[in-house]
């Protein structure tokens, strides 16, 4: 995908390196790798500081085995690995994963006003922990106006929103951070599907959306 | 200075023959080399997660057998010892928690198999020396945030909270060799 203008921030990407991100969020941030070459480039050199910061860290003492232990490992054989994965499709492969397939592969449920969505499940979510789910507004509808208890990300695989800040289109993601209250706006023509994670329950400040959020567990 | 300078990146060259001589002649004298520096070190990322010195040296072997498996796999264009190191061994920390899972971006279409750049692998190397002795630089205050959101003690907001984290020129160079790889595809 060419022309994106809105990236990941150094905190998720060092978060992602480090791998101490919610589940959730590493989708968010694999999925957007998957189709920009800026953030891929700046993932790398995230790894790279970690590569930097293990290599020049303390010692712990080894077995004194250690060495040949290892070495009775290798000649056990390599664990299978995994061959090299390329999607073609609408979703790239991370998310291909979790979907079970591509676009059509989606089980949407109507949350109102046009808007369907579906969860994806993660390991983490039954401990409240992020959760991650598609969501597909249809051309010119507008999501509730919703505040944030917490991070929420927003990757756009198709189509494009528009709120307060700017416009997103395919491959953009949309940081929104607790003080952020605002209404995004499907773009006229083809359906926007986006990617959507967050770290805390979404709150949507009008009486139908809420009872919508009781009910859909939004 | 000059002297440290030549050292580290003499130490590092070193690293790379030896990957190069696992892969190219399965040589376990190699082997032990890179094993001498890279297992304490892994071994105490790996402890830090909290779990027991036995558990994290079994981990340990696991991740020091993958790098000899994998050797064949190793890019200098694309990464350096160091790094592809850490990779395996984070992923290996991230499975052992098996508390959430990391999914990877999608593979680009530079298999193992397309020809290493020597020139990109030279500035690459380059760039992660001047990198890890720029980490090496920072006061320790600023150096141990990072060392922390590393080993896990800082969550992705409080890591958001940091600012002024030193990268380095390491990213134009990987993303001069992703410029060139979209050109050859179009």
């Amino acid at each position: 995908m060419r022309n994106i203008k809105h990236h990941l921030n150094d905190a998720l990407l060092m978060g992602y390196a480090a791998g101490t991100l919610p589940e959730a969020f590493n989708l968010v941030v694999a999925t957007h790798v998957s189709v920009c070459d800026d953030c891929r480039a700046r993932m790398h050199s995230f790894d790279a500081i970690g590569g930097e910061i293990v290599s020049a860290s303390d010692e712990a003492a080894l077995d004194d085995n250690s060495l040949a232990a290892t070495l009775a490992r290798i000649a056990a054989g390599p664990r299978p690995t995994a061959a090299p994965r390329q999607s073609g499709g609408i979703f790239p492969m991370p998310l291909r994963d979790y979907v079970g397939g591509d676009l059509d592969a989606v089980k949407w449920r109507r949350i109102g006003g046009g808007v369907s969505q579906a969860v994806l499940r993660t390991m983490g979510a039954g401990r409240s922990e992020a959760t991650v789910r598609l969501l597909r507004i249809p051309g010119g509808v507008a999501v509730p106006d919703h505040g944030h208890g917490g991070l929420e990300l927003t990757l756009v695989l198709q189509g494009a929103f528009s709120d307060a800040t700017d416009r997103f289109g395919a491959g953009d993601i949309e940081i929104a951070d607790a003080a952020m209250v605002h209404q995004p706006v499907a773009e006229a023509g083809p359906d926007c599907i986006c990617l959507a994670a967050t770290d805390a329950p979404l709150r949507f400040s009008r009486l139908v959306p809420r009872l919508a959020q009781t009910i859909f567990r939004m | 200075m000059g002297d440290v300078t030549a050292d580290d990146a003499a130490r590092r060259a070193a690293w790379t023959s030896q990957l190069r001589a696992i892969r190219d002649a399965q040589d376990q004298a190699a082997f032990a080399e890179l094993f001498r520096h890279f297992a304490p070190r892994v071994k105490a990322f790996l402890m830090k997660s909290g779990v027991s010195a036995s558990f994290a040296e079994e981990c340990t072997q696991e991740v020091m057998a993958t790098v000899w498996h994998k050797a064949h796999m190793f890019d200098g264009s694309k990464a350096s010892v160091s790094t592809w190191i850490f990779t395996i061994a984070r992923n290996r920390k991230i499975d052992m928690l098996r508390k959430v899972r990391r999914p990877e971006p999608e593979d680009l279409p530079w298999g193992p198999q397309s020809d290493p750049d020597a020139a990109d692998a030279m500035m690459l190397a380059q760039d992660t020396e001047q990198l890890g002795r720029a980490l090496a630089a920072l006061p320790d205050k600023q150096r141990g945030l990072i060392e922390r959101a590393y080993f896990g003690d800082l969550s992705h907001s409080e890591i958001a909270a940091e600012t002024g984290l030193p990268l380095g020129t390491i990213k134009s160079r990987i993303r001069l060799a992703l410029d060139r790889l979209r050109h050859a595809m179009t």
